[in-house]
């Protein structure tokens, strides 16, 4: 073990898990802020420091785009009442939101996020089996959400809990078969290896379109996500599963909601949008050692490719009614599951053809 | 009985969603779009915008004063027993108390109080007095850090009233008499 890959590593984590964080907290923003201008409204533009009106243009100006609102939110979150009810099951009551977080952050750990800076590959853990790996935690998340639903001992996060573990579940499957034709077509499950292959034969979405669209729409449905919230359901389930959840526990299901939500853009974006690479300005090749500059580029590429399909998660939230239990479920099984398999027979044939 | 409801079959198309989800997104980006490059907010920022009030919008009642800055209440109580919520309170000045400060008058009140926690902004105030000394005006938020500083002393509402130019009660009594002369009555 040298030192050297340790303190990097560490840093890596520190990092990424910062700007994880953040990206969450102003997620939360743009979810708010992009909710009201599609609904005809203004959102968030009150909330500042006492300092800023004091900065010419700028202050208000971000004040007015809300800019100061999350960190007013957190601060509340801290404040609040941390209340248990009586009646819940407290052991499992305390586990269940770190359960729902931990596997929404460890996801990340197997994300290029970038080319290479110096000597380091930007990536925590280069896994060769990263998309396996992937799988296996994005299911455990489920756990934290059965969890509060069973832990609260009350009947709405109860329904939101079995909802959420049937959707999940179903939708894991189309999920799993959807990334199928991406392996055949690569042939290798480390995603940095799947970076490479697109930045120099394009990227998958165009090899393997019905792929990323089940896999996008199972993403929405892995992560709770309007069309498919039913396990939050505001208007059949209070709040669903946590809704005997306050103060920072509650805050954690929020982290953990968003923290899914970058981490299954960063997979669509790593699968099928070629990662950090683009496909011009001679932006596709791995950053030498000497060369920071570009290893940069291709971090800021990344964040943006990741950041759009952020933008998409929330305008799809505020466009689409939600799913009907049945209609959900006949999606899942019915639709999804055997147009991903005629994709997997169909790809499969296409390559046998071909060589 | 369940009653069956005929519906048309979708088509493949229809089937897909597709349709309906660009539909739906053009739907919200045309409204995105509105909102943040055309200005087509619905919102109004309260503190900042408020609302144009109709002509005859009845706000808070306040005393006014008359074109010398003296006040015109005589203190007669007519408002106090009137007020249906007992919003009103009026301390007289007593037998060898201040005596008014214009002519023409008694007196006028050493206290006068007006709870707007109590007040129902109904104007029978206005109707009633005899002076022309108190008007519902357009105030209608009002602001206290306790329930004591919503109770408004004379000096508070004489503050906030204003002005009104003249005594103009003469004039008014006699057009509701002649108003009263002709038949139908003319209001």
């Amino acid at each position: 073990m040298d030192w050297n890959f340790i303190i990097f590593s560490l840093v890596k984590i520190a990092v990424v898990v910062g700007v994880v964080q953040g990206m969450v907290a102003y997620s939360v923003l743009a979810e708010r802020k992009i909710s009201a201008w599609i609904q005809d409204r203004v959102g968030p533009n009150r909330a500042a420091p006492p300092f800023m009106k004091y900065i010419p243009v700028l202050g208000p100006f971000l004040t007015r785009l809300g800019i100061f609102q999350p960190l007013a939110d957190g601060l509340k979150f801290m404040f609040k009442e941390d209340f248990t009810p009586a009646g819940v099951r407290t052991i499992y009551f305390w586990l269940a939101p770190a359960i729902a977080v931990v596997p929404a952050m460890l996801t990340v750990a197997v994300i290029p996020f970038g080319s290479q800076i110096g000597n380091q590959h930007m990536v925590i853990a280069d896994l060769n089996v990263g998309i396996l790996y992937t799988f296996g935690i994005v299911s455990l998340g489920v756990y934290g959400i059965v969890l509060a639903g069973y832990a609260a001992n009350s009947k709405y996060p109860f329904f939101g809990g079995i909802r959420s573990s049937a959707q999940m579940i179903s939708y894991e499957i189309s999920m799993g078969m959807s990334i199928i034709p991406v392996l055949l077509i690569v042939g290798n499950l480390n995603l940095s290896q799947i970076i490479n292959w697109q930045s120099t034969h394009g990227w998958l979405v165009m090899y393997a379109p019905i792929s990323f669209v089940i896999f996008m729409v199972a993403s929405f449905a892995e992560t709770n996500r309007t069309p498919f919230d039913l396990p939050e359901a505001e208007t059949e389930l209070v709040g669903g599963y946590h809704t005997e959840y306050s103060s920072m526990k509650f805050a954690l299901f929020f982290l953990a909601e968003y923290s899914n939500m970058v981490a299954s853009s960063a997979m669509m974006v790593t699968l099928f949008f070629g990662g950090w690479s683009l496909p011009f300005f001679g932006l596709d090749h791995v950053a030498g050692p000497g060369s920071l500059g570009l290893g940069i580029v291709h971090i800021l590429i990344f964040v943006a490719k990741l950041l759009f399909f952020m933008v998409l998660f929330i305008w799809v939230r505020w466009m689409f009614p939600r799913f009907r239990y049945d209609q959900l479920m006949d999606l899942g099984w019915r639709r999804f599951l055997p147009l991903a398999l005629v994709n997997i027979l169909i790809t499969a044939v296409w390559l046998y053809l071909r060589s | 009985m369940a009653i069956t409801v005929n519906r048309k079959p979708l088509s493949f198309w229809e089937k897909l969603y597709l349709p309906a989800i660009a539909g739906g997104l053009q739907v919200t980006i045309k409204h995105a779009y509105g909102s943040l490059f055309q200005g087509k907010q619905v919102t109004m920022e309260y503190p900042e915008q408020r609302w144009t009030l109709p002509q005859n919008y009845r706000g808070a009642p306040y005393l006014v004063k008359d074109q010398d800055g003296s006040t015109k209440c005589v203190s007669c109580q007519l408002c106090e027993f009137v007020c249906p919520p007992k919003a009103i309170r009026i301390t007289p000045p007593g037998q060898d108390g201040q005596a008014a400060d214009r002519a023409n008058a008694e007196k006028m009140p050493k206290e006068f109080e007006i709870n707007m926690l109590r007040c129902i902004y109904c104007g029978m105030c206005q109707e009633v007095c005899p002076e022309e000394a108190i008007f519902l005006q357009k105030d209608w938020s009002h602001i206290a850090h306790n329930r004591s500083e919503m109770i408004y002393n004379k000096e508070k509402l004489l503050a906030l009233g204003g002005t009104h130019g003249g005594i103009q009660k003469w004039k008014h009594k006699l057009e509701e008499a002649k108003a009263q002369e002709s038949f139908p009555v003319k209001v």
